[in-house]
């Protein structure tokens, strides 16, 4: 572990962001720089301006082009970073595969919001869970400081050369963004030991030529697709990998794939993603100390999604009760439905409460968490699931 | 366990360019960064208008705050605006004991809240027009906050006024929460 004493600030998610991203070195942020951006991009222009941060900030007119302008940065051999939210997510998905699929190893933050219609600029998850089948590795996050580590190591998971995939990091909207708290700032020594320069594989580079952005037909389009699936799965070990790395330099460690708390013997427990995992924490904590046998599982990454450590956890669970923030309209919440997925064929598997909640801003309370672990714990094994509405 | 600790949640009434979102953070701050207790503060996420009601949230604990859902029954309530009683409801969800303090040149009888809320009024705007030279009171209100309550110390105000503010504007309005604090206590 680091010896140095790192900085104390009471700051939003979206400053601890910002400032991941200058520690990380890098060079070339691109960004739409009006609404639905958030303050990240803010932060780091005036980082920029104030002299303290060596990096060029290109604005650009949509989030279309900030992707782009970021993926050029990243052919060239460059760091680069981008953010957004909502709607300019959702104008980034085309080159949100291109990104994906060229192999391109960057680092985008969302600050996760609803998206249109009706129009809404408030939390939820929405946005994330539409660029799921994007080939992006994306991870949910629970706290500022959370937010902060996993850009930090979002860099060293994607730019390894097992896996060059482009990394989501998702942060809940307001809740989390837009909420002061402590933050410890990690110095700039010990973050250069964690995460070394980009040591990209190809580059644009006149005397040694490359073709890239090449065109693939039939066998070799799906050869180059099986390979990108290898590597998104094997990012779920490298995911592992990392976090254990960052805790031996910091300290911090967010359990790998999914975090499990206080499953030890427990009949019915919460799965989420994101900030609301701190409410959860709280209720599964109070009924304990009732003496009922609740716990939680925050999955953090969404994409790789963890099926053996969830099949692992759940293998012994009478009922499940998951919060999703999103919706696959015409079928359930995609935490629900992938769960489900994931757990064929694993005998006797527990009873699926999947419930949509917190969507355009709905505020999620203690006694909602509750609600729905009570509904879990009422739940006989093999009933068939059940979804339910809970902001109205 | 979270039934053991207690949990100060303030909420902040103003007017859009009153500072209430300003004032909440510099709580935070106050008593995260200089009293080694855990905070987080935070909007109301709604849209904002100069001159229209705002709210904003301040939670202040022993240990982490892991919580993220709003504030429903505050044990603190600033007021920076007396003209928003009757236009939002000041006492929603203010459960018995808990304190409100309110800027504004009426007496406590006048304001007519419930007898089993304790309430605490300055003149903040005078306060603040004559030492800072502008009735914005976020920082009036902090050190009248500090003086009446065992919430935040009136030195982690200052120090956090001294880190959110320009060095010649942070003297005036230590200024203002010094001379409110006096005021009140």
């Amino acid at each position: 572990m680091s010896t140095r004493t790192p900085a104390r600030k009471y700051i939003t998610a979206n400053e601890a962001v910002a400032c991941a991203a200058r520690l990380a070195r890098v060079e070339v942020i691109a960004a739409y720089p009006i609404t639905p951006q958030t303050t990240i991009v803010e932060k780091l222009a005036s980082f920029i301006a104030r002299g303290e941060m060596d990096a060029d900030f290109i604005k650009v007119e949509s989030e279309h082009s900030a992707l782009t302008a970021c993926m050029g940065a990243r052919m060239a051999g460059v760091r680069a970073f981008t953010s957004t939210s909502s709607q300019g997510l959702e104008y980034m998905h085309e080159m949100l595969a291109y990104v994906s699929g060229g192999r391109y190893p960057l680092v985008l933050v969302n600050v996760c919001r609803s998206v249109a219609l009706p129009w809404s600029i408030w939390g939820d998850q929405q946005d994330a869970i539409q660029q799921r089948d994007t080939g992006w590795i994306q991870i949910f996050t629970e706290t500022g400081q959370e937010a902060m580590d996993m850009v930090l190591q979002a860099y060293r998971i994607a730019e390894d050369h097992r896996i060059l995939l482009p990394v989501m990091i998702c942060l809940d909207g307001f809740i989390q963004s837009h909420t002061e708290e402590l933050v410890e700032i990690p110095d700039q020594e010990s973050v250069d030991s964690f995460l070394p320069p980009y040591d990209p594989v190809v580059t644009l580079d006149v005397d040694n030529p490359h073709t890239i952005s090449m065109g693939g037909f039939g066998k070799h389009y799906a050869a180059w697709r099986r390979e990108q699936q290898a590597a998104a799965e094997k990012a779920g070990e490298v995911i592992v990998e990392v976090g254990d790395e960052f805790a031996r330099v910091f300290g911090r460690h967010y359990g790998g794939l999914i975090e499990p708390y206080r499953c030890e013997g427990a009949e019915a427990v919460i799965l989420l993603m994101g900030a609301l995992t701190g409410t959860a924490r709280e209720v599964v904590d109070e009924m304990r100390a009732d003496g009922q046998a609740v716990g939680l599982i925050k999955v953090r990454a969404f994409r790789p999604f963890p099926v053996q450590s969830l099949r692992q956890a759940l293998s012994l669970v009478k009922a499940a009760a998951v919060l999703d923030r999103d919706c696959s309209w015409g079928y359930g919440g995609a935490l629900a439905t992938d769960l489900k997925a994931a757990l064929y064929s694993l005998p006797n598997p527990p009873a699926m409460l999947n419930f949509i909640g917190g969507l355009g801003g709905a505020d999620v309370s203690p006694e909602q968490m509750k609600y729905m672990l009570d509904k879990a714990l009422a739940a006989k094994k093999g009933a068939p699931s059940s979804m339910e509405f809970i902001d109205l | 366990m979270s039934q053991n600790m207690h949990v100060e949640e303030v909420r902040w009434h103003g007017r859009g360019g009153q500072g209430a979102v300003l004032g909440a953070s510099i709580l935070g701050s106050a008593a995260a960064l200089y009293e080694g207790r855990y905070a987080t503060s935070f909007p109301s996420f709604g849209a904002e208008r100069r001159g229209a009601p705002v709210q904003a949230f301040t939670r202040i604990a022993d240990r982490a705050i892991r919580t993220r859902s709003q504030i429903y029954h505050p044990t603190k309530v600033i007021v920076l605006d007396d003209t928003l009683f009757g236009v939002v409801d000041i006492t929603a969800g203010i459960p018995a004991g808990a304190s409100v303090l309110v800027n504004t040149s009426k007496s406590v009888p006048e304001l007519s809240l419930p007898a089993s809320i304790k309430v605490v009024t300055l003149d903040a705007s005078a306060i603040a027009r004559e030492i800072i030279g502008v009735a914005i009171v976020n920082t009036t209100m902090l050190g009248a906050l500090a003086g009446a309550t065992a919430l935040v110390s009136l030195d982690a105000v200052k120090r956090a006024i001294a880190d959110a503010l320009p060095e010649k504007v942070a003297k005036r309005n230590i200024a203002a929460a010094e001379a409110a604090y006096e005021k009140v206590r």
